[in-house]
């Protein structure tokens, strides 16, 4: 079986955790295909190709340090058809999305989505796509050369995490037809919370139903002295600000004790969540893929919940 | 300028899913198809870009199946201009529906082409890149915020932790909506049925499928329930674990 590339990630001059997850699970699979594990790198990284030590060798390929879906996309293709690799390991990220589907259709290689497991498997690969919100696994086996969109928080870090020194290839990369141009990286706004320090949080999700029932969330958050979060739906209905926001466009946050409400647990979710000490969730859908990763969980309605733990709690 | 968005019907996961008797697809019987949530998100940036007078005209374009009529009727209760159904064949994958969309949206001389960022059963990839490949198009995904001037657009990206990028795009180009400016509007059923007795849906041929994906399923399953969640019975249960850990 051949090479697996690892397509890393990076934002203003370090590299994401998606990049550790994803080499720790290709130096595995590598392992035991025989194949070779090789890490991409992208603009001036070389510095920090010493934290890349789960790679046996780094393909640099230059360009700007600054993200471009057509310019990264075409480098990747041209490195792709170069080495031929028998697995691409891309981030089911938003910088993942424009590189996986672009050279996957351009090279007419299989792409599996959402991937939470992968291993090798009869000179292939069988890869477990977590689909459906989370409520279906979906196996796909794949042979010849694939690539694959691996979700954040589907590998352990740690794994990936070694300090070596692969050698570094300087690759002569295409950089494409210059049609998307990178103009500026934009802060997210200053906010008056900051959840990412919070001890404790209570999270709502779709399950509150509408904007003025965020309230009984608030007085839960206020008499347990936490700061209210929330999931995405929420905040593109324009009922909480982005400040909020727990999951994969958000914040990722570790709170001593996490309560979500009437949250679903959709990967994009608990790729935000997921490292919390306790998480508890109520939820009326005892099917709710958010029980999986919670410790302990209440599948009843959440207003009859939280309305009675506030007046036990205020009493 | 013309702006073509593409829409997809998805399972409601409001529903219990359930694996069919092949044991690689879902059991579609009972379950309820409901417009993907972010191309809902791109029709509605769609729509304010057309009242913002950016754009001219706003197309909308599906696959035909159950209940298509209805959600494409519903979009131009919303506010698009036109809408088109692609029938004549059943596309099986992403990379297939990805055939459909770029057969038709070739021939028709869009600006620019608007889906949703993703969906919960793209199992080998996302509409919006794969169809920008395929019409050899600029594509960004993850787009919150879409303005025009003259021939290029300019987008935001969502990174994670809040950050984005900005990015220039030359038209025409296809674009991935995470989130639209505003969430979308809901359209009154009076008004939907007002425009399904005026309005008509022009159907196109959606035309050579392509081989698909080049994979395919060999298992569908629900998560096996790990350890899972210690199940609470009552209110207080719930705060003796909140005491014990220290939440109060």
């Amino acid at each position: 079986m051949g090479d697996i590339l690892v397509i890393t990630e990076h934002l203003k001059g370090e590299f994401q955790d998606i990049t550790f997850e994803m080499l720790g699970k290709a130096k595995e699979l590598a392992g035991a295909s025989g194949g070779q594990c090789i890490a991409v790198t992208f603009g001036n990284m070389n510095g920090k190709v010493s934290e890349l030590g789960a790679a046996d060798s780094v393909v640099s390929v230059g360009g700007s340090d600054d993200f471009n879906p057509e310019s990264y996309a075409a480098a990747v293709q041209s490195v792709v058809s170069e080495k031929s690799p028998s697995l691409v390991m891309v981030g089911s990220t938003s910088m993942g999305m424009d590189i996986a589907n672009s050279i996957a259709t351009a090279l007419e290689m299989p792409t599996v989505s959402y991937c939470a497991d992968m291993s090798a498997s009869g000179g292939g690969f069988s890869v477990t796509s977590s689909m459906y919100g989370g409520k279906m696994n979906v196996v796909t086996d794949v042979t010849g050369s694939a690539v694959a969109m691996v979700l954040a928080g589907a590998f352990n870090a740690d794994a990936g995490k070694s300090a070596g020194s692969p050698s570094v290839e300087d690759f002569a990369a295409d950089s494409g037809a210059g049609k998307v141009r990178f103009k500026q990286l934009i802060e997210p706004e200053a906010a008056d919370v900051d959840i990412t320090q919070s001890e404790i949080l209570v999270a709502v999700g779709r399950g509150i139903g509408s904007k003025d029932d965020i309230e009984l969330a608030e007085e839960l958050a206020e008499v347990l002295d936490a700061d209210l979060a929330c999931s995405r739906p929420l905040v593109d209905a324009g009922w909480m600000s982005k400040a909020h926001q727990v999951g994969k466009s958000g914040m990722k946050v570790k709170p001593k004790v996490y309560i979500a409400l009437g949250i679903s647990g959709a990967p994009e979710h608990i790729e935000g969540m997921k490292s919390s000490t306790t998480i508890i969730a109520i939820n009326s859908d005892k099917n709710a893929p958010i029980f999986d990763v919670a410790h302990y969980g209440m599948a009843e309605d959440l207003f009859d919940v939280v309305e009675e733990l506030v007046e036990e709690l205020e009493d | 300028m013309k702006i073509a968005v593409m829409l997809k019907q998805v399972p409601d996961l409001v529903e219990d899913l359930e694996v069919d008797a092949s044991g690689i697809s879902l059991d579609t019987d009972d379950i309820k198809f409901k417009l993907n949530e972010f191309d809902d998100h791109a029709l509605e940036e769609a729509i304010l870009l057309k009242e913002s007078g950016a754009a001219d005209e706003v197309v909308v374009i599906a696959v035909d199946g159950d209940g298509v009529d209805k959600m494409l009727f519903t979009a131009i209760a919303k506010g698009a201009d036109k809408a088109v159904k692609l029938n004549g064949g059943k596309p099986g994958d992403s990379h297939q529906l990805g055939k459909a969309f770029s057969n038709a949206l070739g021939s028709e001389g869009f600006d620019m082409v608007f889906t949703g960022v993703q969906s919960v059963d793209d199992r080998d990839g996302q509409l919006g890149p794969i169809v920008a490949s395929y019409l050899g198009a600029p594509c960004v995904s993850v787009v919150s915020g879409v303005s025009v001037s003259g021939g290029t657009a300019v987008v935001h990206k969502e990174y994670s932790g809040g950050m984005m990028g900005e990015f220039e795009v030359d038209m025409p180009a296809v674009l991935g909506i995470q989130a639209a400016k505003q969430a979308p509007r809901y359209a009154p059923v009076s008004k939907i049925r007002q425009v399904q007795e005026t309005a008509s849906i022009e159907e196109v041929p959606m035309g050579d499928l392509g081989s698909g994906s080049g994979s395919s399923v060999t298992s569908m399953a629900p998560p096996a329930k790990g350890s899972g969640a210690k199940m609470l019975d009552d209110v207080e249960e719930l705060i003796d674990v909140l005491k014990d850990k220290g939440a109060i």
